[in-house]
């Protein structure tokens, strides 16, 4: 296999003015490094044979791309497919992501990972690359994400990971991600940061966006194997920092625009973006920077950033990465919110039509499919990325249910 | 009035701080508190307290993700917004301050408050409060040309960090950006008062700064106390040692700050 090469970023890492590099300066040394590292790593013929043999034997790739009939009917309207990133080792899009990162720090001579975490897939994901290539792992986590995500703790510590505790700022990703930021600060000449999404100094959108395109380079030869054409209509997927959206995005977005299909990351709207409890980046937030990049983002009119709000711990992030934010200037993508209560029913939606039961963060964009399959009609074909699967988050799901229906007994 | 100052007087001011100190045979102090912490109130009391013994004082304005920063300063940052140390607060505060004191103030804070109020208009408004120059941790020089610009235009210093884990060639651009003074951070780490040995990379750093600018060279992060100041004021040949942590500590403890400050001073004061 080969990586991909887009047009963008730039030389300086930019996406038109999103993107760049502002971190501390001890860290230009290491991101100057890396992003050596990672153009040398990508034009080695050995390490794109270790890492796709791994895709292919440990992570189980490809992954399906599954003719959902019982939604299709239920949504009545465009066919739509499930791009089954749930499928993965580990149970989501991040493991693509993790192995990639994870096999450069061995190339540069690293011994030591950091991660930071929200839902824990990425944590998950870190650990368990860090305990197949022999490397120690530290992985923060916000207080409120370790209460939301006790599961995928105790996955990573099972894994060898040791999980560290944010409590500092919102105790959410947002810190945990500053907190990975000032441990690679201290530790920077013998420690590889992996970063879970699409955010951060550059190079880390781009090289991130290359190890997820794999998502959408696949869908392209399924969709031509099962359709009869490698491009759908639309293609949808929610959004965080944007990783898994990038990844199937990324190998259309660069097409001609009339050959184009309509690329839709669906944001957490959380409680809705008026109520201010949200974490809708593009929809609710303005131009600023955070973690080391110009970006969509939520921040008051002096700069501070506000907490972001959802359901799901995966999508709880203030910005949303630079390559969307281009996107989404340029009119190539667009970004829609879809609240809390809708994704909830939507993951009962999945669950029930076809057995397959979602994570929080997927679900929001399958509650976009519907209505999307819906408005483009028969004879179109949607697909969506289903990002990961519901294990994790089933405890929280069976809580806030019962809360709905205490509410509903209360009414 | 500082307000109407030349253009050129601010870094020209910081100059002549460091200048003096040296004349005196000493490394400017530098002590570093944040604005607004613990109570806009307290900190006014505070910083005049420490202005008495500063050569140059850094303010920290409050940020909400101070990634450059240990758990002592981001902390205080917390505290100061949860007190409403607003940007524009943090003028006022200065502003206060300045009618006190003519001595060299500098502000510290991240990219994301300067460029949400607009990097002109926060530049317009800093130098209105009084304010000589600005230190943005989390800015390189080659990542925001423009912002050179307005500064200079301004009249603002602007000083950006060398890291030990800088190159010859980083060194290089950093200091060709720097007005007023460099900042050479001590430890690849963030701030916070450390053990003494984590300061022994500094000398290096500060000889490979000299090879590439003649403006004052001051080091921060992790001097703490007397010891520490004279490591990088006679150790390192330092021209200037920035105290935050320490100081930031001392105010939480209700430690005797006075004290704690004409330690450092003499920990500044260079060995024959
Ligand atoms: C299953 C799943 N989907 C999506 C996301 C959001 O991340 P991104 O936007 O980078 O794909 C996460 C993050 O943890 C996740 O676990």
């Amino acid at each position: 296999m080969n990586l991909p090469t887009y047009p963008l970023p730039d030389e300086r890492g930019r996406y038109g003015v999103f993107g760049g590099r502002y971190v501390p300066e001890t860290l230009i040394p290491a991101l100057d490094e890396l992003k050596a590292a990672y153009a040398s790593a990508k034009a080695d013929p050995a390490f794109l044979e270790q890492y796709s043999t791994l895709l292919r034997e440990y992570v189980g790739r490809p992954s399906l791309l599954y003719f959902a009939e019982n939604l299709t009917r239920h949504a009545g309207g465009a066919k739509i497919y499930l791009k089954r990133e749930d499928l993965n080792h580990t149970g989501a899009h991040k493991i693509n992501n993790c192995l990639g990162q994870a096999l450069l720090a061995v190339r540069m001579g690293k011994k030591r990972v950091v991660a930071e975490t929200g839902a824990g897939q990425h944590g998950v994901a870190s650990a368990t690359a860090a305990a197949l290539l022999g490397l120690e792992c530290v992985v923060y986590m916000g207080a409120e994400d370790i209460r939301r995500q006790a599961l995928n703790v105790f996955r990573m510590r099972l894994l060898g990971a040791e999980v560290r505790e944010v409590t500092s700022g919102t105790a959410t990703l947002k810190d945990a991600t500053n907190e990975a930021i000032r441990d690679w600060v201290t530790n920077v000449r013998g420690t590889f940061y992996i970063l879970g999404s699409v955010v951060g100094p550059h190079p880390y959108p781009a090289m991130v966006r290359d190890f997820q395109s794999v998502i959408g380079e696949e869908t392209k030869w399924q969709l031509e194997a099962l359709e009869g054409r490698p491009v759908p209509d639309a293609i949808i997927a929610c959004v965080g920092g944007g990783s898994n959206a990038i990844g199937i995005f990324a190998p259309f977005a660069y097409l001609p625009e009339n050959e184009r299909p309509r690329l839709i990351g669906t944001e957490a709207a959380g409680q809705g973006v008026e109520s201010g409890f949200h974490a809708a980046s593009v929809a609710g937030g303005k131009v600023g920077v955070l973690h080391g990049s110009m970006m969509y983002l939520l921040h008051d009119d002096e700069g501070q950033i506000q907490a972001a709000h959802s359901i799901s711990a995966g999508l709880d992030y203030p910005g949303i990465g630079p390559e969307h934010c281009y996107y989404s200037d340029r009119g190539v993508a667009e970004y829609l919110p879809v609240t809390d209560a809708q994704a909830l029913s939507a993951l009962q939606l999945l669950a029930r039509t076809e057995g397959i039961l979602p994570a929080l963060e997927s679900a929001h964009a399958i509650h976009q499919a519907v209505i999307t399959a819906r408005e483009l009609g028969e004879g179109k074909v949607v697909v969506v990325n289903l990002s990961g699967r519901g294990d994790k988050d089933v405890a929280e799901v069976m809580r806030l249910m019962d809360k709905v229906e205490a509410a509903e007994v209360r009414a | 009035m500082t307000g109407t100052l030349p253009a050129t007087t601010r870094a020209g001011r910081l100059q002549a701080a460091f200048q003096q100190a040296a004349a005196q045979g000493r490394a400017a102090f530098i002590p570093f508190m944040t604005a607004g912490y613990p109570t806009p109130e307290r900190f006014h009391e505070v910083a005049l307290q420490l202005l008495e013994h500063a050569d140059v004082m850094e303010i920290g304005l409050p940020y909400s993700d101070p990634l450059g920063d240990g758990p002592t300063i981001q902390r205080a940052s917390e505290v100061a917004l949860e007190g409403g140390t607003s940007t524009r607060r943090t003028f006022e505060l200065i502003r206060g301050l300045r009618a006190h004191s003519d001595k060299p103030l500098v502000i510290m804070t991240y990219v994301n408050p300067v460029y949400a109020v607009g990097p002109r208009e926060f530049m317009r408004l800093a130098v209105e409060a009084g304010v000589d120059g600005l230190i943005l941790p989390d800015l390189p020089p080659d990542e925001d040309l423009d912002i050179r610009a307005l500064a200079e235009e301004a009249g603002l210093a602007l000083t950006f960090l060398i890291a030990p884990t800088s190159t010859l060639e980083r060194v290089r651009i950093v200091t060709a950006a720097c007005t007023g003074f460099v900042y050479a951070v001590s430890v690849t780490g963030v701030t916070g008062a450390r053990e003494g040995g984590a300061l022994g990379e500094v000398p290096a750093l500060v000889a490979l700064a000299r090879q590439y600018t003649d403006l004052p060279v001051a080091v921060g992060f992790g001097v703490k106390d007397e010891a520490t100041a004279r490591m990088v004021a006679s150790g390192a040949g330092a021209d200037g040692v920035v105290v935050g942590s320490a100081l930031v500590n001392a105010v939480a403890e209700g430690a005797d700050l006075g004290a704690l400050a004409r330690d450092i001073l003499k920990g500044c004061q260079k060995e024959a």
